[in-house]
């Protein structure tokens, strides 16, 4: 918790020179004290009630989850749960999946290949790309999925493809109208909005087992694990834009007399029309990144191909692989953020081409689209794409020596390096965090969640901690909020370095931005075979994991924060003659206070969900029980305790930080934001 | 209902397709190439129909996978579906017809006697003739430069050179997949060593260590098993703890001794072996040494693609391949 005071302390000097108040000095005694009792208490009761538990050894509720297993073993064949619900579900998934995997990807009949071919497909979704976007996505869209057949991987990425397609349609599906519920009626808002919270932190290994278990593996439980994880964006961003819609336009049509029904359709949906593609963007993206780990469960694809090399620890191959993925992510982004262009109301009047035109094109385009289609299902050289036109192994063999150039050259540097920061920083505050006793470290985070956020939230983050203990690892927990809050430091340093060089600077905006699209897109699998090289198998490899992807997120919001403060004010402080470092700190920086709050709020969160990556290259604590839990059926309840015990580390740390970053004064609800 | 589950599962896609292609046919007059070439391959593979066997992790079963996949396509002319899966999951596939051989079995007690003994999904397929040891390892030159480390005995003695920054002041023991059998911790306990487990969380995680550990010859001690195709690449030297004895790891918090070998086997699916497909006979016959098995381990690690590293054994061992399909 130490750096969470420190961040608040830090942000303290707001710009309204605070005047002497009650309530902050309060705060700041409470604060200090809850240190106080904590370090005493580590030096007094040093290692004793710590809660150990070994790896290896179970609790009694480990034990009594563990029957889950069995549990659906017994009642899959006649359970009326299974028989009406869960199995029909199941079919009717399947089909749906394997229908786009036949059309796209390959047919489990004849050649096995596709009902449309590689060239059709180029063809069918480039004029897609282009009836809903315009024609530079359309071109983008050839060009990459022309680029998948050069790397060698045209068919593994039409795989993913479909499996996206299958997981956003019904996403869609599900998302959508529960969105507007929620929009339309308040109540339904607050029924969800936590569970979303819950679906959104709880790591994705923690359901794949059960899933799997009750769905069977195959493609059926891996578009339900991915709708799991995708739906909370549409859902939550369908219903604000419902809910944003100002309140007189909404008066006006109701003095009109319109019905419900007719205000929604007629004025709701369209008004929110652009907020809710957008939520379609997060949830395909969303998708993406869950169809590659729902390989663990046979979903096909690139995923397969990533998780294999892993496991060989071919890098090339692995990278080859994720080129692909961060590839077919751009494409889908750029695909429907025009999309959501062209939804903006007003976006039809400044076109360059008229509607004619434009649906003569469509017309045209539409033909030769149909042509390719059936030239890839009657001529070999456009079903399958060519296997001579592949430069996948030249990328896969640079990449490959490059790597382990880097791994024989750079490792003795590396490895000291992390043995300093190891035994400087992370090895001191984890032995504070697990060798002091629980009831101490409960006391203390209670006094500084009052300090912060007063009864509300000592009583939620107690409840929290109560559920840790409950659940039976505390220990665990402790080892991974010590390496959260470490790579959450970090990531905070970073976001504000990069952010504000990025606020700042428009160039260094544009040479950034792709490179954090990549770090957010790759997938983890991809770059944790070079690391291992680099740090070996260590609880600093995993934070590094977790920095590569957090740090992304929390650059973009500073950068987003900087470059909103108005230039007036920014050139006055120029104009006054201060430094360029007097008004970052000066200024830029106390001015984007609330930004950099929710920076560092959605970095804790990110770095929160890779927890479960960080566990495969020795992060230990609970990610490590979900990965076992995930793979040994008789630590499946230590898993899945694991997994909750994450989801409330989650809450416990996202209350906390929201309560932070409120000011003093007058409480601003910091907005909760998904995933961006 | 799981009937009409499956007839569902079966109808609305063929539907679907068969609706879709009926179009496309009427519309533009052309036959799929896909359709067109299936009917002669279909006439040449009636008998064995498709084939899913599951791909586990490492090498060696990569390798024994390869070999039946490359017989049961060549030889018996199946249509075979590799699927790429962890131990647990494959298991899990059995029930679900995802999966119809696991060409290679360690142990697993918990999931035979659930999917096996209790589901009865699945049936022992026989033994793959190789061995499997599992202990703990050093890298090479460790066991040069310390020749008395390879007795379990000594261990404590070298306990500080294997501390690291994850180990607290104790020595390492670093653990590798959490998929695999481990007895480590209790081990630590009961043999009385200053050590500390420490779990790497992936095998891919382990291998690298030992990687790192052999380049800059930095100390390692660490869970490992052969056959590995790692040990082709740095033969690593196996630490002797006292040695196993029926019924000496019964208990698995007062095991004091070494693994057990392991006879390694094959499991296939009972609806699989029930439908007497001829590759369900070849999964039962499938028998090879430890030496053939990473022969053709080394090959695939060498870069050969395991269809290749197949065939090139299968080639020069007719005669075994003939003994299987007899």
């Amino acid at each position: 918790m130490s750096t969470l005071v420190g961040d608040r302390v830090r942000l303290q000097p707001a710009p309204a020179a605070p005047e002497p108040r009650r309530r902050p000095s309060l705060r700041t005694l409470l604060l200090a004290g809850a240190a106080i009792i904590w370090i005493l208490g580590f030096v007094i009761l040093h290692g004793t009630s710590t809660l150990t538990l070994p790896a290896s050894e179970l609790t009694d509720l480990h034990r009594s989850l563990n029957q889950f297993n069995a549990w659906v073993a017994a009642n899959r064949a006649d359970n009326p749960v299974f028989l009406y619900v869960f199995t029909p579900l199941r079919a009717a998934v399947d089909a749906v999946a394997n229908l786009f995997l036949t059309t796209f990807a390959a047919s489990t009949t004849g050649l096995r290949l596709p009902e449309i071919g590689w060239l059709g497909t180029v063809g069918l979704l480039g004029w897609i790309a282009f009836a809903i976007g315009n024609a530079r996505v359309a071109v983008l869209t050839v060009a990459v999925f022309m680029f998948f057949g050069f790397q060698g991987l045209f068919v593994e990425a039409t795989y993913t493809f479909a499996l996206v397609l299958t997981a956003v349609l019904l996403t869609l599906l599900v998302g959508i109208p529960l969105g507007v519920l929620a929009g339309v009626y308040g109540r339904v808002a607050k029924v969800i909005t936590p569970v979303l919270d819950f679906m959104q932190t709880l790591p994705t290994f923690v359901y794949l087992a059960p899933l799997a278990l009750i769905f069977l593996i195959g493609p059926a439980s891996a578009v339900i694990a991915t709708v799991i994880y995708a739906a909370p964006p549409v859902i939550r961003l369908t219903a604000h834009g419902i809910r944003g819609i100002p309140e007189n336009t909404r008066e006006a049509s109701d003095s009109l007399g319109t019905t419900g029904l007719q205000r929604l359709v007629n004025l709701q949906l369209p008004m929110a029309r652009r907020t809710i593609v957008m939520g379609i963007n997060q949830s395909t993206m969303a998708a993406l990144s869950m169809v590659t780990i729902a390989a663990l469960i046979a979903a096909p694809g690139l995923g397969q191909v990533v998780v294999r090399a892993l496991q060989s620890l071919d890098v090339g191959t692995a990278v080859n692989a994720g080129l692909s993925i961060v590839l077919l992510a751009i494409v889908l982004d750029r695909v429907t953020t025009a999309a959501s262009r062209r939804a903006e109301p007003g976006a039809a009047r400044n076109r360059r081409v008229s509607r004619r035109t434009r649906y003569i094109l469509l017309g045209v385009s539409l033909v030769l689209a149909l042509a390719m289609v059936q030239l890839s299902r009657t001529m070999l050289w456009a079903a399958a794409f060519p296997a001579d036109l592949n430069i996948g192994p030249v990328i896969v063999q640079a990449v490959g020596s490059a790597s382990q150039w880097m791994q024989a050259n750079l490792s003795l540097f590396t490895v000291s390096f992390r043995e300093a920061v190891t035994t400087g920083i992370l090895n001191p505050f984890q032995s504070l965090l697990t060798d002091t006793p629980f009831y101490i470290l409960v006391a203390v985070i209670a006094m500084a969640a009052y300090a912060l956020g007063g009864w509300k939230l000592a009583t939620l983050t107690t409840a929290c901690l109560g559920a840790i203990i409950y659940l039976g690892l505390w220990s665990d927990s402790m080892v991974t909020l010590a390496g959260t809050l470490v790579a959450t430091v970090v990531v905070m340093i970073l976001g504000i370095v990069f952010g504000v060089a990025m606020g700042r600077s428009e160039r260094v905006d544009q040479i950034m931005r792709p490179m954090l699209d990549a770090g957010q897109t790759l997938p983890a699998f991809v770059y944790l075979v070079p690391f291992l090289g680099l740090f070996g198998a260590t609880r600093f490899t995993a934070i590094i994991a977790g920095i590569i992807y957090a740090a992304p997120v929390a650059i973009k919001i500073t950068a987003d924060g900087i470059s909103a403060i108005s230039p007036t004010v920014v050139e006055a402080a120029v104009a006054s003659g201060s430094t360029p470092w007097q008004v970052i700190t000066k200024v830029q920086l106390p001015m984007a206070r609330q930004t950099l709050a929710l920076a560092a709020n959605q970095g804790l969160i990110y770095v929160l969900a890779m927890v479960v990556v960080g566990a495969l290259v020795g992060a230990g604590g609970l990610g490590y029980d979900v990965v076992a839990g995930f793979v040994q059926s008789s630590l499946f309840g230590k898993g899945l305790a694991a997994g909750l015990a994450i989801v409330f580390l989650g809450i416990l740390l996202d209350r906390m930080t929201q309560a932070a970053a409120a000011t003093p004064v007058r409480k601003i609800p910091s907005p909760k934001t998904t995933a961006t | 209902m799981k009937k009409a589950g499956l007839l569902l599962k079966r109808t609305v896609p063929a539907v679907a397709g068969a609706a879709a292609a009926a179009l496309l046919l009427a519309g533009c007059g052309g036959a799929s190439v896909n359709q067109a070439a299936a009917a002669p391959a279909a006439a040449g593979a009636a008998p064995c129909g498709s084939v899913n066997v599951a791909l586990n992790a490492w090498v060696g079963y990569t390798a024994n996978a390869a070999v039946y996949s490359y017989v049961a396509k060549n030889k018996l002319g199946c249509t075979v579906v590799q699927k790429d899966l962890n131990e647990q999951i494959s298991w899990q596939g059995f029930a679900s017809g995802e999966v119809d051989v696991v060409m290679e079995n360690w142990g697993h007690d918990d999931l035979a006697k659930q999917y096996i003994t209790q589901q009865k999904v699945a049936v022992d397929a026989g033994p793959t003739g190789n061995e499997g040891r599992i202990g703990w390892y050093v890298a090479p030159w460790m066991a040069e430069k310390y020749p008395d480390i390879t007795d379990g005995a000594n261990l404590n003695k070298y306990a500080s050179m294997f501390a690291t920054s994850e180990s607290g002041g104790k020595g390492q023991v670093l653990d590798g997949d959490p998929a695999f059998v481990t007895n480590d911790e209790a081990l630590v306990k009961n043999l009385g060593l200053d050590y500390k487990v420490v779990f790497s969380g992936s095998e891919a995680a382990l291998i690298q260590s030992f990687r790192t550990s052999e380049q800059n010859k930095t100390p390692l001690l660490g869970y490992f098993y052969e056959p590995q195709w790692f040990l082709s690449e740095v033969s690593l030297k196996k630490v002797n703890l006292p040695a196993w004895s029926e019924g000496c790891d019964a208990n698995p918090e007062k095991v004091a001794c070494d693994y057990p070998i392991y006879k390694l086997n094959k499991v296939i699916s009972k609806k699989f072996e029930d439908s007497g497909s001829p590759a369900a006979k070849l999964a039962k016959a499938f028998k090879w040494t430890n030496e053939d098995q990473n022969s053709v381990a080394t090959d695939i690690q060498g870069g050969m693609t395991p269809e290749a590293a197949a065939k090139k054994w299968v080639d020069a061992h007719q005669q075994a391949v003939d003994a299987w399909l007899g």
